[in-house]
């Protein structure tokens, strides 16, 4: 059986810039794809290419075994980096309007009281804050009851606390099994939401897995920290250094590490054990800060 | 083509125009405004200067009556079109010194007078009385402004609002939808041309319960010409807003367009007399042929028939606009 969303070879050139740069990769059925990388690096080309707005100068996309066509068109649901919508209708009217575009539709009430809109259903568009504007955008995408979701950065510019419900709106579609392709600059929300991701760098693909499985394969290590005043002076066998009135001690065996201060009697009140982030990846795989 | 989404983005489009209240006013009130502004300025005689039709200019030993100044003595070739022109006050008089006749309108304060001056100096003229209430310039100039209207309305709330939309993203938004390029544009003509015709209809009535113009064709007839400019003038929008997505040169574009016709397509003077290569120029112009088609309907009550190289002339220019149209559409 053919892959979900099939990509081999993807390029597009904009007059002699390489945007994106013959990358090829498959999205499964279900599963949450994440596109990251810094602002530039292709991500948003990419997924226009995938949701058939932008056409590629070379390299093929299927879906389930066929290219782009009416089927896909019916069957997607896109929610682009920055929409208008039509000015002087309400919500209630612009999801009508665009209800009436598809063949399949959710039933309204299902759509409004799932991505919270009740509350500004008949206000202008134009009054919206941002994350209720982003709320409806993502109805709009969500009102064809789409096999797949595209999702530009839809958190871009919404405070935590808006970015935090709108995590949570993503999750609930996930667990409906609907296939989600979401490109981000924000690690943690990729870290969140997404199954599998690749890290794209100037048109190309740097990395690519789940996420766990990346930060495995690039950091061997996690890092425990202590209280330096509750380290015995001389410890053997363990990789440490100290910074602060801090210890930081490198494992690549957590289990082992943890058994060994056991046995030296260090008290573990003060143990504190931090992961590396996908924005340590980025930084170690490209010597570069993700958001400069 | 699906009937349902285009009626979805032409409701959509519908209610942001009707909602839009300091457009919509605008629709109503600047036409009103000019006509109304024309009916009081031009309520008066105008200008101290009496016209007399006169037959056979040439060919006559000088009357008398040619000596008196503040007479302006116009030469017709046609005796029949020159009478109607006495019925409508077009005309204050018209002599024809070979047969010794004259005609006045029996409802003329100015040929009264022209007959006793006529008489005072020069003999044996037959009075021949026609009857016929006077055209005014607002009967004239009616068909103008409402053309002139139905023109900024097309031009700019299509092809200005087209290019807007493909700017902040909402094109690419109905892009990615199952929508066609044809269901939207269709649409988006629909849309205008409904409330084009409904606003026109309205300052006609509204202007004509004041006014109460001339109306000498039938009002059928004045709505298919209309709604044929109509739909020739948003094909023209739709033509500039085809590929344009910046607002300012889609802006500088459609005033390039739209002010040469506002002068030379007749909205407020007639080009009789002018330079014969402006009036030709004139001929490829949307606008003449519908202020045109609508003056004959009004003014001379002409029918369908006798106005057909107007509407052939809408007609192919609308094709040949929806043409280029169509195939330099763009989304993005």
């Amino acid at each position: 059986m053919s892959p979900f969303l099939q990509v081999d070879n993807l390029t597009r050139h904009y007059q002699g810039v390489k945007a994106v740069d013959g990358i090829s990769f498959a999205i499964e059925r279900g599963r949450c794809f994440g596109l990251l990388g810094p602002n530039g690096a292709g991500k948003t080309t990419t997924v226009e290419m995938l949701e058939g707005i932008n056409e590629p100068t070379s390299g093929t996309i299927l879906y389930q075994g066929r290219p782009l066509g009416r089927r896909f068109r019916d069957e997607a649901g896109i929610m682009f980096q920055t929409t208008a919508l039509q000015d002087y209708i309400t919500v209630h009217e612009t999801l009508k309007m665009f209800q009436q575009m598809y063949p399949r539709t959710i039933p309204l009430p299902d759509l409004i009281e799932s991505c919270s809109l009740g509350e500004f259903l008949d206000r202008d568009t134009r009054k919206l804050s941002g994350g209720q504007r982003q709320r409806l955008l993502l109805a709009i995408a969500l009102v064809n009851d789409p096999e797949v979701i595209f999702l530009d950065e839809p958190t871009t510019g919404l405070d935590p606390q808006a970015r935090r419900n709108f995590w949570e709106l993503v999750q609930r579609i996930k667990q409906q099994g609907k296939s989600i392709v979401l490109t981000t600059h924000y690690m943690e929300e990729a870290y969140r939401l997404c199954d599998d991701i690749i890290i794209m760098d100037h048109g190309q693909i740097i990395a690519q897995g789940t996420p766990d499985a990346l930060l495995a394969k690039h950091f061997a290590e996690v890092v425990l920290q202590l209280p330096a005043a509750d380290f015995p002076a001389s410890c053997p066998e363990l990789e440490m250094q100290v910074s602060g009135d801090l210890v930081e001690i490198l494992s690549s065996d957590l289990n082992h590490t943890i058994r060994r201060l056991i046995e030296l009697k260090v008290s573990l009140a003060g143990l504190r054990i931090r992961q590396h982030t996908l924005e340590d990846l980025f930084l170690a795989l490209t010597g570069r800060e993700l958001r400069t | 083509m699906s009937f349902r989404r285009f009626l979805a983005i032409m409701q959509a489009r519908n209610k942001e125009f009707w909602r839009d209240r300091a457009a919509l006013a605008w629709n109503f009130i600047f036409p009103i405004m000019v006509i109304g502004g024309f009916a009081v300025a031009f309520s008066g005689d105008g200008p101290d200067l009496y016209k007399v039709g006169i037959t056979d200019a040439e060919e006559h030993q000088k009357l008398h009556f040619e000596t008196i100044r503040y007479i302006q003595f116009i030469p017709v070739s046609d005796l029949s079109d020159a009478i109607v022109k006495v019925e409508r006050h077009q005309l204050d008089m018209l002599i024809s010194p070979s047969t010794r006749q004259f005609w006045i309108n029996k409802s003329s304060p100015a040929g009264y007078l022209l007959e006793r001056l006529l008489n005072g100096s020069d003999e044996g003229f037959r009075r021949e009385a026609v009857e016929g209430e006077g055209i005014r310039y607002v009967d004239w100039l009616i068909s103008g402004i409402l053309a002139m209207n139905l023109m900024f309305s097309a031009l700019f709330g299509v092809g200005f609002v087209i290019v807007r939309y493909r700017k902040n993203g909402m094109l690419k938004r109905i892009k990615a939808t199952p929508v066609t390029a044809f269901e939207f544009i269709t649409a988006q003509v629909a849309s205008r041309l409904w409330l084009l015709l409904s606003v026109s209809a309205l300052v006609f009535l509204c202007t004509d319960l004041v006014l109460d113009f001339r109306m000498y064709g039938s009002y059928l007839d004045l709505l298919i010409v209309f709604a044929l400019g109509a739909i020739c003038l948003i094909s023209l929008g739709l033509l500039i807003a085809a590929r344009l997505a910046s607002e300012e040169l889609a802006g500088g574009l459609l005033n390039a367009i739209s002010w040469p016709m506002m002068f030379l397509s007749g909205v407020w003077f007639s080009l009789e007399g002018v330079n014969p290569w402006l009036v030709k120029l004139a001929q490829i112009l949307p606008l003449t042929h519908v202020i045109d088609g609508a003056r004959a309907i009004m003014i001379d009550g002409a029918g369908l028939m006798e106005i057909m190289p107007n509407l052939m002339a809408l007609v192919a220019m609308t094709a040949v606009f929806l043409i280029i149209a169509a195939r330099t559409f763009r989304w993005e």
